[in-house]
């Protein structure tokens, strides 16, 4: 009986009592599906991209909240960590890639450089300040310089809460 | 060879080159660089490694540096070339040293300077239609934010 | 298939985009390649994507200001970078460290050197289709040698440990028990590596005579670094042009014979090999003292210039800083040793498949932040 308090999703599901079975409505079951098998796309641009690694191998292990399946193809990718300065010659490619992926896509924006341009925002000519001033929505933000990868899961974990309480679940 | 050393031998074979006071440089005239690299390669020097080629803006004039090493002999030396501001064109040393390549390239794009027979003259670092030299004292950009100095 | 009829078939070159985005180009970079069915006829690189004007940065910081930056241009061997820089300030103002300073100095450079490997050997074999386990393996020595730099100066992958007048923190209590117990622990493990991959088939097969870089060519390109040493060349600037304490200590320089990509990798584990000799004999060497010299946050050095060349795990890093007598410095230049590298490989893949520019590109290790700055 407790079991059923401790997991996430037990918001969306009720338990019948007497019995092993579970009721839910289908948003809710859409929900959860989508939030706990977020592919995200191999996109390590600078320095983060070494802590996104490092969140993908064996000591942090991303694949147990879903995310490990790490895809090349954004065709194939649900969620686009931006890791790394982006550059005004690369910031075509990114809006490239960026309307490449199906919906529904979710953009983490991961280190300080991604942000706001971080430590490059002073006296560059070439860096693009942030991943929103090239007009991408982005839903979560991780600050840090590199973010160690225990960060990088805290704001997978909040990218997951925020599918999970999404109001139109069909996006 | 120590570079006094080295400073010598150049010297008697193209009496045009000086040396310059407080560094290690060896000043060479802008029309005998060809000359003098061909000859630092050959024997008895062999300079087989240009390691780095780089550019300084000195606002009246711009002054190339190109330091080359010898594995061989174990030994390097600097070499400058200074250029007036109406006149940035240099004679490119790829023919002799394959790494110029991408170093010519280099101080191309951030600097303006024109090696002439250079068999691929393009910016490298920057996006290919990038208007200005960035490194250059004088270079404007609105959309270069400067930090307020100490 | 009737032969007889292959020449009515019209066959074209192919000009494909290797693009920025993509699981094996170690970073943004982006290869034009003109193929022929699979065998490439010609390959273009262009470069640029993380141009993060690293250069016109320095010239509005002061010279403590900017030791963060370095750490940013190549960002897997972080104190091999700013080691470098702070050697060539030294130089200009003419600064001696103490001996503590020069000795964590070593040991730290050479733990990054084993960090910077592991990842090269990790990414290699992944890009030649060891898909995971290699890398798994490599990700979990290199976790053990990031807990000590945690513990030594508080972060994971950017330092900033090494500074003006010696390094930022002195050792803390314990840490030369771990650093032991590392060694220890490593040594083995390489051995591990070796039973795994180096001698296996399929490994053998396809990175044998691949990318083969003849002496005088890699010379003649200025490649440096182990990439130089597996084409046949004795060249290391600790053994040849010694800089810090490194005259003092034992270790051999291992050198290829066939310059191919099998000889690079195998350059580089060897290489682990005597990092760890080097950082043994230096914690058991280890003396005591201040480890840094008491100079202030801002220095003026006379108007000169200075260059200063380090061996890092990719190649040779070289800082070239001219100083106008105020306290940013007037010009700084860095010479990346991967941006040599990288300009030998249009002549290397000329007749070879698509599949074997990828091992190409992954033997050579280069990195993107480097190159770019």
């Amino acid at each position: 009986m407790a079991v059923i308090e401790k997991i996430p999703a037990a918001k969306l599901i009720r338990k019948v009592p007497g019995g092993g079975l579970f009721l839910t409505t289908s948003e809710s079951l859409l929900k959860w599906g989508k939030a706990s098998s977020l592919w995200p796309m191999t996109f390590g641009l600078a320095c983060c991209a070494f802590e996104m690694i490092a969140a993908g191998a064996s000591r942090f292990d991303i694949d147990r909240f879903g995310a490990g399946v790490f895809r090349a193809s954004p065709r194939q990718c649900d969620v686009m960590v931006v890791a790394g300065t982006i550059c005004i010659k690369m910031g075509d490619c990114v809006r490239r890639l960026y309307a490449q992926m199906p919906e529904p896509k979710y953009v983490i924006a991961m280190g300080n450089c991604a942000v706001s341009g971080g430590i490059f925002y002073y006296d560059t000519y070439s860096v693009v300040k942030g991943t929103e001033a090239l007009g991408i929505a982005v839903d979560v933000f991780i600050p840090g310089c590199p973010p160690r990868p225990e960060n990088l899961l805290f704001g997978l974990m909040k990218l997951q809460e925020k599918i999970r309480n999404e109001k139109d679940a069909a996006r | 060879m120590r570079p006094d050393e080295i400073s010598v031998v150049i010297k008697a074979r193209f009496p045009q080159v000086k040396e310059e006071a407080g560094t290690n440089g060896i000043i060479v005239p802008k029309e005998s660089l060809l000359e003098v690299a061909q000859y630092l390669k050959n024997p008895p020097l062999v300079f087989d490694n240009l390691h780095c080629i780089t550019a300084v803006d000195r606002k009246e004039k711009m002054e190339l540096v190109y330091i080359l090493y010898s594995i061989r002999e174990r030994h390097g030396v600097t070499l400058k070339v200074y250029l007036t501001l109406e006149d940035l064109n240099v004679a490119s040393l790829s023919a002799i040293w394959k790494s110029a390549n991408w170093l010519e390239r280099e101080v191309y794009d951030l600097f303006g300077i024109i090696f002439s027979d250079h068999p691929d003259l393009r910016r490298i670092l920057n996006p290919y239609d990038w208007k200005g030299y960035p490194l250059r004292k004088d270079y404007s950009n609105p959309e270069l934010i400067a930090k307020p100095r100490l | 298939m009737d032969t007889t009829r292959t020449k009515d078939i019209y066959t074209e070159e192919f000009l494909i985009n290797m693009g920025p985005q993509h699981p094996s180009t170690h970073g943004v970079l982006s290869l034009e390649l003109k193929l022929d069915g699979e065998i490439i006829r010609e390959c273009t690189p262009h470069i640029g994507y993380l141009h993060r004007s690293m250069e016109k940065i320095a010239e509005n910081r002061t010279y403590t200001q900017f030791i963060p930056f370095t750490d940013r241009i190549d960002y897997v061997a972080s104190m091999n970078n700013n080691l470098g820089y702070v050697m060539a300030v030294e130089k200009l103002l003419n600064l001696e460290v103490s001996e503590r300073a020069k000795y964590i100095r070593v040991i730290v450079a050479e733990l990054n050197r084993i960090a910077s490997h592991l990842i090269a050997v990790g990414t290699f074999a992944q890009d030649l289709g060891a898909f995971a386990t290699p890398l798994f393996y490599c990700f979990r020595e290199r976790e053990k040698i990031i807990d000590i730099f945690d513990q030594i100066c508080g972060n994971r992958l950017t330092y900033n440990y090494i500074r003006i007048g010696g390094v930022q923190f002195d050792l803390p209590r314990g840490i030369d028990e771990k650093i032991k117990e590392f060694v220890n622990y490593m040594r083995p493990k390489v051995d591990d590596y070796d039973n795994l991959l180096t001698y296996n088939t399929i490994f053998l097969a396809r990175s044998k005579n691949i990318g083969v870089l003849p002496k005088d060519l890699a010379i003649n390109y200025s490649v440096t670094g182990p990439s130089l040493r597996a084409s046949g060349v004795k060249w290391d600037l600790r053994k040849d042009e010694p800089y810090l304490v490194y005259n003092k200590f034992e270790f051999d320089i291992p050198v290829g014979e066939n310059g191919d990509s099998w000889d690079r990798y195998k350059i580089r584990i060897e290489e682990i090999r005597q990092s760890l000799r080097i950082v043994e004999q230096a914690i058991d060497a280890l003396p005591g003292g201040e480890p840094t010299v008491k100079v202030g946050r801002i220095h003026k050095p006379a108007p000169s210039e200075a260059y200063f060349r380090t061996e890092n795990p990719r190649g040779e890093l070289g800082f070239y800083i001219v100083s106008d007598g105020s306290m940013y410095p007037y010009r700084l230049k860095i010479r990346a040793p991967s941006f040599s590298n990288l300009a030998v490989l249009p002549e290397l893949v000329k007749g070879v498949k698509v599949a074997d520019i990828v091992c190409v590109l992954g033997s050579f290790d280069v990195l993107m932040g480097e190159i770019d700055r």
